[in-house]
């Protein structure tokens, strides 16, 4: 069954002789449970995607259907609850005067649950961070602490589906595997969509089973994660991104 | 001892156990920072040692600031009984002194609240709301702005009448455009990042946006800056009080005490010097106190 199916979505900033179209004719399809890859060089759009899915890029036509229902408008409180995201850089996506309390406590509050308390708790626990991070700030944590909290706050309201923004690129390498393997045991224990930013080929490899190529806002290749570990990709663009990355 | 070390200690934790504890173990480590600037410290005294006068003015004044004694009208320093003189009409200068510390307070006071506030509102409503809401808010703004600040809080006085109430609202009216400027500044940086993005994505609406995760963002350079104008604000009121708008006679607002020892000062120098060389202490202990505040909350500062 398809999660989320992307046709043909075009995204553009700015209007007249400014218009900057990000995406162009976008099409692809996300099955449930599945965890999908986009990669392409910086600036080719693939963040644009996530952003436009999420709401976030004002200006955007083609369809957008997540888990059956078509998407328009301004985003019901039911799609928050369904569709979350993790940002790419830890350092900017938390509140630099919220602690980790205030910032799990109000996201919480704010998707209508009661028992926040220990349910803060309990998403402390989930991501690997003790309770004694709880009350710390932002600038009191490390880079790999605060992308844990970045994705207890997204594993709050108990989505579906996760959109990952490039979730290691800020960080240490010695971190970046330890983010990614506690993003791959939480798909595991609770039946997770992912779809996944990223412009490094080996995470995408580790964590993916499909993945979609782009190139100036275009998708250039769509293939499973075999033809990547055999090198048989069949646009040139993809196998030169292969190549370069060997 | 050992009591005040353990609560030292509670205090300095890095692993706070509640969140009350967090709130206080942030605003002690904030204290720290701000009592190593010795500067600070000196106009936080000052300032402390304004309050104390104002609140205890009928306990310390030696003399009734009204009571007056023609025959012993312009005594020099240190006379008789008249520690700082008297003025043109036999009042004590030191009594009035204290006493109009108290004025000097609620002016500060009331235009503390009233401008920020209202600027913080215009500026982060603009800012986050963007579109017609921002364009006709900061054209108003710009209206405001564009009088030279004394200028209008004249033609306000003269609109409503002299007196110090009115001369607070007049200050009041004028001084908050730049505030609102500044907010929305900050608020327009604020407003595209990701952990505004972050929360939108949980579902919150603006005015919970605005009040919860702009306002903490922009109240600490509010603050700085508050404190930082205060000087301004004390001289306005006391302009006012000296072109003879601000407070009436007999009220020992210091600007109305300057202006009335004006006609004497070739000879009897102390009666205008001296309320003008509190106004001078008092605008710096702002100054002094807004400097250190903004190495303590500029949330720039706190990131490294």
């Amino acid at each position: 069954m398809t999660m989320i199916n992307v046709k043909n979505l075009n995204v553009w900033f700015g209007r007249g002789r400014d218009r900057v179209d990000a995406v162009k004719g976008a099409t692809f399809a996300v099955e449930r449970g599945d965890s999908f890859g986009l990669v392409g060089e910086s600036g080719s759009g693939k963040s644009t995607i996530l952003r436009a899915i999420m709401g976030l890029a004002p200006d955007w036509s083609g369809q957008i259907t997540v888990d059956g229902n078509v998407i328009s408008g301004r985003r019901k409180p039911a799609f928050y609850k369904q569709v979350q995201m993790v940002f790419q850089d830890p350092y900017a996506s938390l509140h630099p005067r919220h602690s980790v309390d205030q910032v799990l406590g109000e996201t919480l509050f704010l998707h209508g649950f009661e028992g926040i308390d220990t349910r803060v708790a309990k998403l402390l626990d989930d991501v690997g961070l003790g309770a004694k991070f709880r009350f710390r700030y932002p600038h009191q944590l490390s880079g790999g602490q605060r992308q844990r909290v970045a994705i207890a706050r997204a594993l709050a309201a108990e989505p579906q589906i996760l959109l990952l923004d490039e979730p290691t690129s800020a960080l240490d390498v010695s971190v970046q595997a330890e983010i990614l393997n506690l993003l791959a045991d939480l798909r595991e224990e609770r039946g997770l969509t992912y779809v996944m930013v990223s412009h490094d080929l080996s995470v995408v490899g580790h964590m993916c089973n499909n993945l979609a190529v782009m190139k100036d806002g275009e998708i250039v290749e769509i293939m499973g994660v075999d033809a990547l570990r055999n090198m048989q990709a069949k646009h040139p663009y993809s196998q030169h991104l292969l190549e370069a990355s060997v | 001892m050992s009591e005040t070390q353990g609560l030292r200690a509670w205090l300095l934790t890095d692993t706070p156990t509640s969140r009350r504890h967090a709130k206080y173990a942030a605003a002690y480590q904030g204290w720290l920072s701000f009592r190593s600037n010795t500067m600070a410290m000196i106009g936080l005294w000052i300032l402390v040692f304004l309050i104390f006068v104002a609140v205890a003015a009928p306990l310390i004044a030696p003399h009734d600031p009204f009571e007056q004694t023609l025959s012993n009208r312009l005594q020099g320093l240190n006379s008789e009984g008249h520690l700082l003189g008297t003025d043109s009409l036999g009042r004590d200068i030191l009594s009035r002194l204290i006493y109009g510390s108290r004025i000097t307070l609620f002016i500060v006071g009331l235009v503390a609240l009233i401008a920020p506030i209202t600027g913080l509102l215009v500026g982060t409503v603009a800012g986050y709301v963007g579109g017609w809401t921002d364009t006709i808010l900061m054209r108003i703004t710009d209206i405001f702005l564009a009088f030279p600040r004394l200028v209008l809080a004249l033609a306000f006085v003269a609109a409503l009448g002299a007196g110090i109430e009115n001369a607070v609202l007049a200050i009041s009216l004028t001084a908050w455009p730049p505030y609102a400027r500044m907010a929305r500044a900050e608020t327009l940086t604020i407003r595209s990042s990701d952990y505004i993005s972050a929360i939108q994505l949980q579902g919150a609406g603006p005015m919970r946006i605005i009040t919860k995760h702009i306002w903490p963002l922009c109240i600490s350079s509010l603050i700085v800056r508050v404190t930082l104008d205060m000087a301004g604000i004390i001289l306005a009121a006391a302009g006012l009080g000296f072109l003879g708008l601000g407070a009436q006679p007999p009220s020992p607002e210091w600007g109305a005490m300057i202006s009335e020892g004006r006609r004497f000062i070739l000879d009897s120098w102390w009666v205008a010097t001296v309320p003008g060389l509190a106004i001078f202490t008092v605008s710096l202990a702002f100054n002094l106190l807004g400097d250190g505040l903004r190495d303590v909350l500029d949330p720039k500062d706190a990131e490294k």
